[in-house]
């Protein structure tokens, strides 16, 4: 699997690559910078990049434009941000298209280093990770998705962090099948119409995000 | 402007106008008991006591025509240095305090032409209007009915009873210019106030310098405070954890020949310790220079804000650009104070933020729909948002009646035409 990682300090640049290439990925390209990042997302057109939010040279947040405006010109670009700091603003930015393949996570998460490797995989097939902070910080709200019941709640949080319906159920202590009603229950409650799953899971989200 | 307008403010002028020929009347008064002050004071230091305290009248005097300008659209600022701490000889402190002030001579300047002033004006603008009303009312004709010789206006003297009803209209055409000139009397006295009763460019320098002293002791407290906390903060949490990191790998270093499983154990321990140094140092950095504020800005940085909040909040903000950094954190940390209140104490159900600017200011304010009742005096964080904007000239205003909603308003200079930078070109 081709990757291009995005990190302006060489200290993690070389620990990502290092990471990333002990499970077999094949670091096609490393950036320190962002102006060069879109022209390098787009020309090598990797199975998946890792892309760090704040890059020079403003230091502010090029690595997350670089990573929406290659995902207008290639849809569906697989990306995984990393950040120092994740802002729920930003999720909702990075899921705004609608089109799976999207990963938010704290830079911490890289250490335990089975679990990050997995999100990396996701995120390449289409899936969407979103950091479990993002995901405690929206349920700490008391917002419009009072609709749903708590169960449901906790399932679209699961499934916010990017986890399969057999991971939640695992994880909630419940069968599959229970999952697969509760996640369709969400879908109903949320107005979303039937079409391709993977789609509406992104969707959900971005409703959670948005209420 | 409406007639009725402009009838209301006439009548309003021409009531102050009585007012003004009533003070000024107190002005000689208070002139002559000034006068009386300062020439016993070589006696037994009698004037040395009463000085202060006819100073106070004099001030109240002032002070009254300086409202009294400013009701007629001339603001005038309030001249007098600082009152001196008690203690010392008694009388003395108070006595130099009152001598040595320039705006206490300014005043004293003032009073004799300002009453004369005064009265001129104000007898000008009742005159007028009244000898109108004499023409509405048609007194002169009653009374060149009786007498056979009197007059009004241009039909002086009257010759007959046509010629008499003429100042009927006459008055009334005198009526309304008195009532339409009133207020630029008023004006006019007001202006000739300031003249006077205003701070010389000298005083309103030693004003601003002393306001500067109290929010720069403010300012260096707040920071200092703050940095301490800093310092408690890394010295407690994310040094004592990576000291103890380092150690659970030394220790996982010597195991991991002897006992694989409990090295693997202690990195484990380790991975989870960094870990929770990450958090800590995050929610550090966050109270220091929240990330997203360096990255998006204010307006960015207040609807990420907005969307962490327990409470649906709305952003309205029309900021394009960057503001310089400080102003920028100032404001943030202002808003997020506000919103803060909103949703923990006021039990509101939904807030807003709007954020404007105008050239020079940035106009802030922060909103919800909860029961009220805030009272800065009460919670440190309204204070504390006084101060933060203080530094930067910028000021706060609360209303927050006893059934809500809460409204606080918020105003800081954000342009390079801050008053900051005026002064320091102005002295040189």
């Amino acid at each position: 699997m081709r990757v291009v990682i995005a990190e302006d300090h060489a200290l993690l640049r070389d620990g990502l690559t290092r990471l990333l290439e002990a499970f077999d990925f094949e670091v096609v390209a490393t950036v320190d910078n962002g102006p060069m990042l879109l022209p390098t997302l787009l020309e090598r057109k990797p199975d998946v990049a890792v892309v760090d939010v704040r890059l020079p040279p403003t230091f502010t947040d090029e690595g997350l434009q670089a990573a929406i405006a290659a995902r207008t010109e290639v849809p569906g670009m697989p990306i995984l941000v990393l950040s120092q700091h994740v802002e729920p603003l930003y999720a909702r930015e990075l899921l705004g298209d609608r089109v799976g393949g999207v990963g938010y996570l704290l830079k911490d998460r890289v250490s335990n280093v089975a679990q990050f490797v997995d999100a990396v995989h996701q995120v390449a097939g289409g899936g969407t990770v979103m950091d479990p902070e993002v995901v405690a910080r929206l349920l700490d709200r008391s917002r419009p998705l009072d609709v749903l019941t708590v169960r449901e709640r906790e399932v679209l949080g699961e499934m916010a962090a990017g986890r399969s319906n057999a991971a939640i159920a695992g994880r909630l202590f419940v069968t599959e099948k229970a999952v697969s009603k509760h996640i369709n229950n969400i879908f109903t409650k949320l107005g979303l119409p039937p079409s391709d799953d993977d789609n509406r899971r992104v969707l959900a989200v971005l409703a959670y995000l948005n209420a | 402007m409406e007639t009725r307008d402009w009838i209301r403010d006439g009548l309003r002028a021409v009531a102050d106008g009585a007012l003004a020929i009533a003070l000024s009347i107190s002005s000689l008064v208070v002139l002559g008991l000034f006068l009386l002050a300062l020439v016993t004071t070589p006696v037994l230091g009698l004037g040395a006591l009463l000085l202060p305290q006819v100073t106070k009248l004099v001030r109240l005097r002032a002070g009254a025509g300086r409202r009294i300008a400013g009701r007629w659209g001339v603001p005038v600022a309030t001249p007098y240095r600082p009152r001196p701490p008690a203690g010392g000889f008694p009388g003395w402190r108070p006595f130099r305090w009152v001598i040595s002030d320039p705006a206490t001579w300014r005043d004293l300047a003032w009073l004799l032409p300002g009453a004369i002033v005064g009265l001129v004006l104000g007898l000008g603008s009742l005159a007028i209007p009244l000898y109108g009303l004499q023409g509405i009312l048609l007194i002169p004709l009653w009374i060149w009915l009786g007498t056979g010789w009197y007059g009004y206006g241009v039909t002086w003297p009257i010759t007959s009873v046509s010629e008499g009803f003429l100042s009927l209209p006459q008055g009334a055409l005198i009526l309304a210019i008195g009532l339409a000139a009133a207020p630029y009397l008023r004006r006019a006295d007001a202006l000739f106030a300031q003249l006077l009763l205003g701070p010389t460019r000298n005083a309103e320098l030693r004003l601003r310098v002393t306001q500067l002293t109290v929010t720069r002791a403010d300012t260096v407290d707040a920071q200092a405070a703050e940095l301490r906390r800093i310092e408690r903060d890394l010295h407690d949490g994310a040094q004592a954890r990576l000291v103890s990191l380092g150690m659970t790998i030394g220790l996982a270093e010597e195991m991991v020949d002897r006992d694989p499983a409990a090295a693997r154990q202690l990195l484990a321990e380790a991975r989870e310790a960094s870990s929770t140094a990450l958090v800590e140092l995050r929610h550090l950095v966050r109270g220091i220079h929240p990330p997203v504020l360096a990255e998006r800005g204010l307006d960015g940085a207040v609807r990420a804000l907005a969307l962490n909040l327990r409470i649906p909040t709305s952003v309205d903000s029309d900021l394009s650009g960057r503001l310089d950094t400080p102003v920028e954190s100032a404001a943030y940390f202002a808003i997020a104070e506000a919103l803060s209140n909103a949703t923990v104490h006021s039990g509101a159900t939904f807030a807003y933020v709007s954020i404007k600017r105008t050239d020079d200011r940035l106009l802030m304010e922060v909103g919800d729909d909860g029961h009220g009742g805030a009272d800065p005096s009460r919670g440190t964080g309204l204070r504390g948002i006084e101060r933060r904007l203080a530094a930067f000239d910028g000021t706060m205003t609360l209303t927050s009646p006893p059934d809500g909603p809460t409204i606080v308003t918020m105003e800081l200079p954000c342009a390079l035409s801050s008053p900051r930078t005026m002064l320091s070109s102005g002295t040189d």
